[in-house]
């Protein structure tokens, strides 16, 4: 078993926010995330049966559509983008007989330590929100890093240094920062827009957060049926030509 | 990853930036290789049209370039057509046959050569090739994708939807979208969608399907396919019965105001009353008289009846437009059942676009100079912003909705105006925007006078013979398809097989799958492409596919040029063809090469090249005969369509900084690479709106050479064009319809929209086939280049056929349950999932998933092939023949685009366990396995 270290009261907590008003459901996060890890610190990220009857493969970022009934919107299609949440107390770890998996103290963003996992597969069982991917080629199990390799990249110019899901998501929905300092932009937008956990009555407590999908309205009544003239044009539309106009 | 990881590891070693090609959206990307081979691709964050972000096939990418279904080698046909038998042979021996056969039709009969190019961005270069062979049979794959689109704008407001508009993301309030699924412009629609919905504007998604797009839609309106028309129709109803319209905007920028001469009966019935300089002419209620349209300072008519001074009567045009919209027949009331909606809503909404536009105007405080001269100290814009692609486009009422919706957005006030739709430079353009399609006449070098596809503008512009009947192979243009502006390639294999070798020798195919997705009915179009006449030759006599790909159709090749892929290559995505500019101004791009070709393939446009020089095609070669442009960059650099203009319009002049127009530049190419590869002009504040009447703008635009003249494009709410067309169905002029499409050209080319239930359907037994079957591209995928990808194939390697629960119920089906879906073509068999975000009435799969068992290098029990399918099997190019046997095409009456969305259906559970879908074809080969080397 694995013990987490004890995060302090303003501890950096790194992870991500994901706008589910406008996820429109398209995937480009999950490709983007497979190709930088596929080549990064993660890499490969194998694909089995690459032209067969079974096509599959190690992806950190699923993508999944639902229906959903009742609620303030309705009925509507809601896309919902599922990666690690990078729990604060992520069963994942505590689970972990090698100590493979674990949360990093600084920033709270949980990996796997390949040299170590032995491909026994119990994170993936504990993991709830099912985020972990297990690479049959290698034995070993991976899962986001949260682009660990890209955040903190100093080869990349600044404005880069961001995972590669929000880097490529086109209707930027998806949003990375410090959700531990409750003045960071992820915090306010959380904040403003009732942003919720996942599944909190388990108590894994994940950093990240998604936005609800909301409803904008025009408020009006519809359009009043007017009197009408003899000549088949209503009254208010004769007035509007009858206007003087110029051009 | 170890614990122990370098987290600051560079990238790779390289970084080229060009721009993608994984669909028609033309992202910039950044490249980054390691070891000479592909290590990441991302978007260009300071690229128009991504501006850093990439959709999933963009960053599938690099498994498309190393694809195993790429081709790799020139291939000769060894055996039968249609089995995919080949030869690799090389390309000295390629091009040899190529410039034998077609020089051999130049010499007889140049349109005996039918090119017909796919999704390609080079029309600019593929058109003009066709113009200088001399053959009018050329087209692009418009005419079965978005022709209703840019007929209808282009001849309503001199700029069109698609990607050629956008929303005023920044400033929008309430923002309308009709039939937009993923498609072209898929990454700035999801951008702006992303800012609108984040500033709280409403956003209406008008669309069958609740899927993408229409699941964030604050509001989402399940119409009934094909009925789009009405429920615009009523909207107007509503806006003219409450007076809610822009009487301002209307005089200043559209003909509302022009006399419509009211002569039944007579040859210019129907026409604008002009005077004797041309000019367009209104009744002044101030002066009372008239007046032209175009005076300064004027009080137009908008209603009322006047004399003309012949004594004939006259209607201000939106006295018509009036008097048609405020009848009962498109009261909510009376459309609501049709559209499927509830006519309550359709008030709402009418009541919503009213509060919007007349009650929370967009002012910005920007002074601009109209193109009359009269200065104004603010732009105001009614923030009503719409948008329509496919759902409107692929019906065969399309064109008449298309346009209706652009009156919609003329009455209010809303075409490129602040807050509403704005044209994408280098739109606006004249109505309409060049010459008449090329064809009648050739030029003493066997050039055809004008370009294959252009823009008529009366009956004398068809191509049409004596008897009114196509001279097309393909019947653009002719009384089946007046504004058949973009030519009608899913009838390319059908009426080159019915022609015969008398009218076409050589099919050439570039970058088109025309065996498979792209063919309405693909078992027939196989058929027809291996069809033998009783002679034992074959019936098209000669096929050449361009692609580079192993996609179905190459097996229906007789030669294939394997192409480059898209990082492997030069191109330009240019001014002339389809730029990448937005409202704020002009832009173009290139693709550069990234990587080198592991195989023995050519880019396409450098062997088009290659093609013309050996062909000694004018413009193409010097006075000498020799070529003029040794590579394809070449051209790109020197190439001159007017003097001054070429495909890029950047960097030029021999200093590189003039833009629009200048001399040639030789290093115009290393500038757009430095300038990470696309150049873009910011539009002055003050031409940002209003660009159709904008003075500034368009001298500005005049003088970059995107326009040929400043003059006001005045809008059209009624069209001239188009009445002109139907007084010729009446019995006016020398070129009339044949009898057969008489009453038929009168009905359709009304000079405002109508709406008609679409044709197919409306021929159609309802008890039989009472659903309607539509498709849509999935956002992850493209054609069928993205979905045979390695990692694009993992998210949705087989589709299946949705259908309301409550439509499933009454069939007592369930989730993955096998049907069979029939349709007046034939049957297939596939299997069915169910939702609820659905018109209840409709069934829907995804496009393009379906793939032949054998082809683009998939194993042959891929899920594409056993349970993937493909709609095209129950949709023909052809409606049923009338009684004197002839077929007319399954087109929209008036611009011949291919009525892919107007198929019904029937749907019944299947008795038999059934594990594959239906139907399968004989498993291809792949081309080069079975292909062995030529002998010397």
């Amino acid at each position: 078993m694995t013990s987490l270290s004890q995060p302090w009261p303003g501890a950096t907590k790194l992870g991500l926010v994901i706008d589910l008003d406008t996820c429109v459901g398209c995937h480009a996060c999950a490709v983007s995330c497979k190709e930088w890890n596929h080549g990064g610190a993660s890499g490969p990220l194998p694909d089995y049966d690459s032209r067969g009857p079974n096509p599959d493969g190690l992806w950190f970022n699923r993508i999944h559509s639902y229906e959903t009934e009742g609620g303030a919107c309705g009925s509507r299609t809601v896309n919902f983008p599922r990666s690690c949440l990078h729990c604060e107390q992520p069963q994942c770890v505590t689970v972990c007989p090698t100590g493979a998996s674990y949360k990093r103290a600084e920033d709270g963003i949980v990996l796997v330590n390949a040299d170590i996992c032995i491909g026994c597969k119990l994170c993936s069982w504990a993991c709830p929100y099912g985020a972990r991917e297990f690479d049959e080629d290698e034995g070993v199990m991976k899962k986001c890093t949260l682009c660990v390799d890209r955040i903190y990249n100093e080869t990349l110019p600044e404005a880069e240094r961001e995972p590669a899901c929000v880097a490529a998501c086109p209707s930027r929905a998806r949003h990375f920062g410090d959700l531990g300092d409750p003045d960071s932009a992820v915090s306010l937008l959380v904040l403003a827009r009732g942003g919720v956990e996942l599944m909190p009555e388990l108590g894994y407590k994940p950093t990240n957060r998604y936005l609800p999908p909301r409803k904008a309205v025009v408020p009006t009544g519809p359009v009043e049926k007017p009197v009408r003239m003899g000549t088949g044009f209503s009254a208010s539309l004769l007035s509007l030509v009858d206007r003087v106009l110029s051009r | 990853m170890a614990k122990n990881i370098n987290i600051s590891q560079p990238v790779g070693d390289e970084v080229a930036y060009t721009t993608c090609y994984m669909c028609a959206c033309r992202c910039g990307i950044k490249v980054h290789l390691k070891d000479g081979k592909l290590r990441y691709i991302e978007g260009n964050r300071d690229h128009p049209v991504n501006r850093g972000v990439l959709c999933a096939k963009g960053s599938a990418g690099i498994m498309t370039a190393t694809s195993p279904s790429r081709l790799r080698k020139p291939l000769k046909r060894s055996g039968e057509r249609g089995t995919g038998t080949f030869v690799e042979i090389e390309w000295d021996e390629a091009m040899a046959i190529v410039t034998d056969r077609l020089a051999k039709i130049r010499a007889e009969d140049p349109n005996r050569l039918a090119f017909f190019t796919g999704r390609d961005q080079s029309q600019a270069l593929t058109g003009y090739f066709a113009q200088m062979f001399g053959t009018m049979n050329y087209a692009a794959h418009g005419g079965f994708c978005s022709v209703n689109m840019a007929a209808a704008g282009l001849y309503s407001i001199g700029g069109a939807f698609w990607e050629f508009g956008e929303p005023d993301w920044e400033h929008a309030k309430l923002f309308l979208m009709f039939g937009v699924a993923e498609d072209h412009d898929s990454n700035p629609i999801k951008l702006g969608l992303g800012v609108l919905k984040g500033r709280g504007a409403k956003f209406i998604s008008v669309n069958p399907v609740r899927t993408g797009y229409s699941a964030i839609a604050d509001e989402h309106v399940a119409i009934t396919p094909g009925t789009d028309g009405l429920l615009v129709m009523a909207l107007i109803h509503c806006l003219l019965e409450a007076g809610k319209i822009d009487a301002e905007f209307l005089v200043r920028y559209t003909n509302a105001h022009h006399l419509v001469i009211d002569a039944p009966g007579s040859a210019d019935h129907g026409l604008i009353a002009r005077n004797s300089d041309g000019a367009g002419l209104a009744y002044d209620r101030e002066a009372q008289g008239l007046t032209p349209a175009d005076a300064k300072g004027i009080n137009p008519a908008l209603l009322g009846s006047f004399v003309l001074p012949d004594g004939r009567k006259a209607q201000p045009a939106f006295a018509l437009v009036a008097q048609r919209y405020t009848d009962p027949a498109y009261a909510p009331e009376a459309v609501a059942d049709l559209c499927g909606l509830d006519a309550k809503d359709i008030r709402r909404i009418a009541g919503e676009i009213a509060e919007v536009a007349f009650n929370q105007p967009v002012i910005l405080n920007q002074p601009w100079t109209d193109s009359a001269g009269v200065r104004h100290e603010t732009m105001i814009g009614r923030p009503v912003a719409m948008h329509a692609m496919r759902g409107v486009s692929a019906h065969s009422n399309g064109f008449h909705t298309c346009r209706a919706i652009h009156v919609l957005q003329m009455l209010i006030g809303a075409v490129d105006t602040p807050g509403s739709w704005r044209y994408k430079s280098p739109y606006p353009k004249p109505i309409p925007p060049g010459p008449a399609p090329g064809g009648h006449q050739r030029q003493a070098n066997g050039a055809l006078d004008f370009p294959p596809l252009g823009f008529p503008r009366s009956p004398q512009d068809l191509l049409v013979g004596n008897d009114g009947e196509a001279l097309r192979l393909d019947r653009a243009f002719s009384w089946e398809a007046p504004l058949g502006l973009h030519g009608m390639m899913h009838m390319a294999i059908g009426e080159a097989y019915a022609a015969g070798r008398e009218r076409v020798d050589t099919l050439f195919l570039f970058m088109a799958n025309m065996a498979w997705n792209s063919a309405m009915n693909p078992a027939e179009s196989s058929r027809m492409l291996t069809a033998r006449d009783p002679d034992g030759n074959y019936r098209i006599p000669f096929v050449i596919v361009a692609d580079a790909f192993a996609s179905e159709t190459v097996a229906y090749a007789d030669l294939v040029l394997p192409d480059a892929t898209y990082l492997e290559r030069y191109d330009c995505i240019s001014l002339l063809d389809r730029p990448i500019g937005s409202a704020h101004g002009p832009a173009d791009a290139i693709r550069v090469p990234v990587i080198k070709p592991d195989r023995d393939v050519r880019a396409f446009q450098g062997v088009l090249l290659d093609l013309a020089g050996r062909l000694k095609l004018p413009n193409f070669v010097d006075a000498d005969g020799k070529p003029l442009y040794k590579s394809y960059p070449d051209y790109m650099i020197n190439h001159q369509r007017k003097p001054g203009v070429g495909p890029l319009a950047g960097f030029r002049g021999r200093d590189g900084k003039a833009f629009g127009k200048g001399e040639s530049n030789p290093d115009q190419i290393s500038s757009y690479v430095e300038n990470h590869a696309f150049w873009r002009h910011h539009l002055p504040a003050d031409q940002l709106y209003f660009k159709h009447g904008n003075r500034a703008y368009l001298e500005g635009a005049k003088a970059m050479g995107l326009i040929d003249s400043s003059e006001q494009i005045v809008l059209n709410l009624y069209s001239e064009i188009i009445q002109r067309f139907r007084l010729a169905a009446e019995g006016h002029g020398p070129h009339q319809p044949p009898e057969r499409l008489r009453a038929a050209t009168k009905r359709f080319m009304d000079p405002l929209p109508i709406w008609y239930q679409p044709v197919e359907e409306a021929e159609n037994d309802a008890t039989a086939f009472p659903l309607h079957a539509l498709t849509q591209r999935p956002m992850p995928m493209y054609h069928s280049w993205g979905s045979q990808n390695q990692w694009l194939r993992q998210i949705l390697p087989e589709n299946r056929l949705y259908l309301h629960t409550s439509l499933a119920k009454r069939h007592g089906l369930g989730n993955e349950d096998w049907v069979h879906l029939t349709s007046r073509n034939g049957t297939i068999t596939c299997q069915v999932r169910l939702m609820d975000g659905l018109a209840p009435d409709t069934v829907w799969t995804w496009n393009a998933i379906g793939k032949r068992s054998g082809t683009w290098a998939l194993a042959k029990d891929a899920p594409e092939s056993q349970r993937g399918f493909l709609l095209n099997h129950i949709i023909s190019e052809y409606l049923p023949p009338d009684n004197a046997g002839h077929r007319r095409s399954n087109s929209d009456p008036v611009t011949g685009q291919a009525a892919w969305f107007d198929v019904m259906v029937r749907i019944e559970p299947c008795r038999a366990p059934t594990r594959t879908s239906q139907p399968q074809f004989p498993v291809l080969p792949p081309p080069h396995a079975s292909a062995t080397k030529a002998r010397p």
